[in-house]
């Protein structure tokens, strides 16, 4: 793996991923309150800002979020959308830092993802175990009794490597990334590397967005009512 | 498919073949040629399976797009790539690990 240069690792070493999600935080706190003390000024809610304002952007964000969780989860994702609305911005935005030279996108290490993922992990079952009451294990046994004995080992298997794959999937997409950009920096100095921070945007949206969904398919799929 | 069967020809000999090579150089220094050779192989071999089943994966996706432009194939379009891309990036993961230990 190319050694990649960025401040936070140079002054905070091994804590880097956590400087860099603090500030992410902070960052989108920030925004929030911003956000939230324009909307708390405005005189009729129902009338957008004439010019592109924080709230107009705070509201398009919301909105857009909201119909993307309305769309994959239906019904039940109605109490989900601030989970998966932070979420969804918080690695993307965590993403995002990457593209800022000097800094390494936190989730370029498994360990902030392995967390965000091992919280859906548990949130699934949780929640199955909520909706379902006991017979939520009824789930790991397959559609046909007789053959429980074969499905509840990978059934195991396919759960316990949800939260594997989701967090190393996000890592090995960004360090990848990262590290393309990089060499290509190296190589040509100049022009060529627009190109890749291009990609890295493209990428840190479409990764932020495959984890966000990946969770809600998750999560929908442990809460459903099956009609059959 | 004469293509893919000549590509395949010519790993298997690259794989036949580098063992001897390797054997041949003698010293300590095969292990490393092999460890840099493993690495370089694993993302090139996952990446060759992964853009075929990812080309299939868009192609019907753009079929279904055309035959109905309303149709919201979009999201589980990209869910699938996602999915099929994991693959290759746990094999960009092993050769990252494999060619740190490339001295």
């Amino acid at each position: 793996m190319p050694h990649i240069f960025s401040f936070f690792e140079h002054w905070f070493g091994a804590f880097e991923p956590v400087a860099g999600a603090v500030l992410v935080s902070l960052l989108l706190f920030l925004f929030a309150v911003k956000a939230k003390s324009a909307l708390a000024k405005v005189d009729d809610p129902r009338i957008p800002d004439q010019s592109l304002t924080i709230r107009n952007t705070a509201e398009l964000i919301v909105g857009t979020l909201r119909d993307f969780v309305m769309d994959t989860m239906g019904h039940d994702g109605k109490k989900f959308i601030p989970f998966f609305g932070t979420m969804f911005v918080f690695i993307f935005a965590n993403n995002l830092l990457g593209v800022i030279p000097g800094f390494n996108p936190p989730t370029s290490n498994i360990n902030p993802n392995a967390g965000i993922a091992i919280i859906v992990f548990l949130l699934t079952h949780y929640l199955g175990l909520k909706a379902h009451g006991m017979s939520y294990l009824k789930h790991f046994m397959g559609p046909v009794a007789a053959l429980a004995f074969l499905m509840i080992p990978i059934e195991l298997v396919s759960h316990l490597v949800r939260p594997v794959s989701l967090s190393l999937r996000l890592y090995g997409n960004m360090t990848g990334d990262h590290a393309v950009l990089s060499i290509f920096t190296d190589l040509t100095k100049i022009g060529i590397p627009v190109i890749f921070l291009c990609v890295g945007i493209f990428i840190s949206f479409v990764q932020a967005m495959v984890f966000t969904m990946l969770s809600m398919v998750y999560i929908g799929g442990a809460i459903a009512h099956d009609e059959h | 498919m004469k293509k893919f069967a000549n590509g395949l020809l010519a790993i298997a000999v690259v794989m036949i073949a580098s063992p001897v090579l390797a054997a041949n150089g003698g010293g300590g220094g095969g292990d490393q040629g092999m460890i840099a050779l493993a690495a370089g192989l694993a993302i090139g071999v996952a990446a060759f399976g992964g853009a075929l089943a990812q080309g299939r994966a868009a192609a019907a996706a753009l079929e279904g797009i055309a035959r109905n432009p309303e149709a919201k194939v979009m999201g589980p379009m990209i869910l699938g790539l996602a999915l099929i891309e994991s693959l290759v990036i746990y094999a960009l993961i092993i050769a990252f690990a494999l060619s740190g230990k490339v001295g």
